[in-house]
């Protein structure tokens, strides 16, 4: 049944689908649920208990012979439970999409939304989607590449995997099945540093997860980025929840409640620099939402991701109690030489850490003012004894302020 | 539908803190009693704010991994999870006699059953002494072994004190080891004294933490004298003035660990069928080696 019918035009073709017994059940059950004459539908046709089948008992299939209708083009009526299932067969990927979704996926409006966002469920015919199903439909989610397929029963398969390893062949990846194990997947980048923000652009691949079932795709999802789904449900539907700085910083208490003392009625700036440093799409993938307050909104921008970031996280709010003590400090004027070429190295070193750049400059590249010799060079030159930049001291002697 | 939310302090820094979160509720899983089981953390995703939007279930127990009442399980997680109404007299505890709370959260709108930390439940008692077992490998260890169950003092939080006495009063009564004491990091009786307070060769250790991490392993091996520097590592047991000093680490990190939340859980009216039983059956220690 598996065999390809030859496309007559360049659609696309539809995949022939048998109807499985787990579905035409689903079917029989949903029926019997409802009330006589109260329809079934899927798309581009309707099922319907008759009438008079209530007045029978209908405990074995011989007595509900006759007792079902279908509406598609044609009204087919005193349709026995086999006649049924050969009317349905000849809809089989209409009715395996409605068991998939209704059945299979079920209700919970996280996983519900986003499987039916992978296939586009809620804008493409069943026929267009299976068509592109057969051969394989993609979705970027973060790091993620998620490609969607179908069976010849018409279940939903999943490949979940890094988008570096789009087209590599399975057996030269970690296969995984279970998708608990994406847990240890996201816990070290792949210099084996460990990730404390899992939506960091960090994610190491080499692995997959090459054939998973509905709810197992949106596990592995919401494991490798957890309660993102959630979030982007949410926003779809016109209810996330956004929490701005202000009032995430007003909650702060213990360690971190001296943050909200950093916002001094003088502007946004500092908030500014902390999107910048932390929430740029080079070092998140959420799409920042929040911004100083509810009529004040950042001067950086949140970024292009899919998924929104609906509060500063705990690794800002944890950064931000730093830079709170860091920046009640007051500026002093410190007086020591550099040659425009050092000036420029210092640049140069400060961008290579901010950037992540440092491992990939090579050794012997002196040109890179980040160079390891280079800089080790202009310590030995600048720094005295005591490590003091120029020779001048954080805190010049003698002023006790800390 | 039921499901299991366990909440933990979790970390920027180190990935070993979540392990043992992970490790209970697969434990948890395993015993099919929830239709789903869930974690969430304060330092590390899903976040306290964000886990219950993740839930599918309309019977909800929340059961924090934490081991005393107090800052955490007091004010951040019932202000994180936005617990409607949560006042701390909803548990009408004395420090160590917090049950459960029913109240709405108001993330999903829905009840959700807050429970009381596991380290103040009666079953912890039993995994003190498991983990006792576990680090001498001796399913009937306690004749002629001390045990020290080590948190920090008060000075953090008072209620931290209560649950290691606690817990070391309800051992004693049981004669099990012949010497039973609670020691501290941060006050008196101090752990670094730790050989002056028994009179046992053989003493075992059991840090009353989640999991292992800088207490565990750097603060207390170096205070007790188990090794000058945590960098060198130690034995099990280690000689130190004396006395053989078997180091548990982190009580949190023992398997049993899972029946306490399982217990938590129950006490708040979640139904776990045969789940107790199993999860103790799974976790015990296999005699001798």
């Amino acid at each position: 049944m598996s065999d390809v019918t030859p496309a007559a035009t360049d659609e696309p073709a539809v995949p022939d689908i048998d109807l499985p017994s787990d579905a035409f059940d689903a079917v029989l059950d949903a029926l019997a649920d409802r009330e006589a004459g109260d329809p079934l539908r899927f798309e581009g046709f309707s099922v319907v208990r008759s009438g008079e089948d209530d007045e029978k008992d209908s405990a074995s299939a011989e007595d509900t012979a006759g007792g079902y209708v279908l509406v598609d083009g044609d009204r087919r009526t005193g349709l026995s439970e086999r006649e049924l299932h050969e009317a349905l067969a000849e809809h089989a990927p209409a009715v395996t999409d409605w068991y998939v979704f209704e059945r299979v996926v079920g209700e919970f409006g996280p996983r519900r939304a986003f499987l039916r966002w992978l296939e586009d469920a809620d804008g493409a015919t069943v026929a267009a989607r299976y068509a592109a199903l057969a051969e394989g439909i993609e979705r970027a989610w973060g790091e993620l590449t998620i490609t969607a397929t179908v069976t010849d029963r018409g279940e939903r398969r999943y490949d979940v995997r890094h988008a570096d390893d789009d087209g590599v062949p399975i057996d030269e990846l970690d296969a995984y099945d279970d998708p608990l194990d994406a847990r240890d997947l996201v816990t070290l980048d792949e210099k084996g540093r460990y990730r404390p923000l899992k939506t960091a652009p960090s994610l190491a691949g080499g692995w997959a997860f090459p054939d998973l079932g509905p709810r197992d795709a949106y596990e592995a999802v919401e494991t490798i980025y957890p309660a993102t789904v959630a979030n982007w449900h949410r926003e779809r539907e016109g209810e996330l929840d956004v929490n701005h700085w202000r009032e995430t910083m007003a909650r702060q208490s213990g360690i971190y409640g001296v943050v909200k003392t950093w916002d001094r009625g003088e502007g946004h700036e500092h908030v500014d620099w902390v999107a910048e440093a932390c929430c740029d799409d080079s070092q998140c993938l959420k799409r920042r939402e929040w911004q100083y307050d509810d009529e004040t909104d950042l001067d950086v921008d949140g970024g292009d991701g899919v998924f929104p970031c609906r509060e500063p996280c705990s690794v800002v709010v944890s950064a931000a109690r730093k830079w709170t003590r860091l920046e009640s400090e007051q500026p002093r004027t410190y007086e020591f030489e550099l040659t425009p070429s050092e000036k420029e190295q210092v640049e140069d070193i400060i961008d290579a850490v901010a950037d992540g750049r440092i491992d990939e400059i090579r050794e012997a590249d002196t040109k890179e003012g980040a160079n390891r010799y280079r800089t080790r060079f202009l310590r030995a030159k600048l720094f005295d004894d005591e490590g003091n930049l120029g020779g001048v001291p954080a805190e010049p002697e003698g002023d006790g302020e800390e | 539908m039921q499901s299991l939310v366990i909440v933990a302090h979790g970390s920027h820094l180190n990935p070993e803190s979540s392990a043992p979160t992970y490790d209970h509720a697969d434990t948890i899983r395993a015993t099919g009693a929830f239709d789903e089981v869930t974690t969430g953390f304060w330092k590390e995703e899903p976040h306290f704010r964000e886990v219950l939007r993740t839930v599918e279930g309309d019977e909800i127990y929340v059961v924090p991994l934490f081991v005393s009442e107090g800052y955490f399980t007091e004010q951040v997680i019932p202000r994180e999870l936005r617990l409607d109404g949560w006042d701390v007299s909803e548990w009408d505890s004395d420090g160590l006699s917090a049950d459960q709370a029913t109240l709405v959260a108001e993330d999903i709108g829905r009840e959700v059953h807050y429970c009381g930390p596991v380290g103040t439940h009666r079953a912890m008692t039993d995994v003190i002494v498991r983990r006792a077992e576990s680090v001498t490998g001796d399913p009937d260890v306690g004749d002629d072994f001390g045990l020290a169950v080590v948190g920090h003092g008060t000075e953090r939080n008072e209620n931290s004190a209560k649950a290691i006495e606690y817990h070391a009063d309800r051992i004693a009564e049981r004669d099990r080891f012949d010497e039973v004491r609670a020691l501290y990091m941060d006050e008196d009786p101090e752990v670094d004294d730790l050989p002056e307070f028994f009179e046992s060769d053989d003493v075992v250790l059991v840090p009353l933490f989640i999991a292992d991490g800088y207490h565990t392993q750097e603060d207390i091996p170096e205070d007790v004298g188990l090794c000058e520097d945590h960098t060198e590592g130690y034995d099990v047991p280690e000689t130190v003035d004396g006395t053989r000093i078997w180091y548990a680490g982190a009580v949190g990190t023992e398997p049993l660990m899972a029946d306490v939340i399982l217990e938590r859980a129950a006490d708040a009216g979640a139904d776990l069928g045969t789940a107790l039983d199993d999860v103790r059956e799974t976790t015990r220690v296999a005699t001798g080696d």
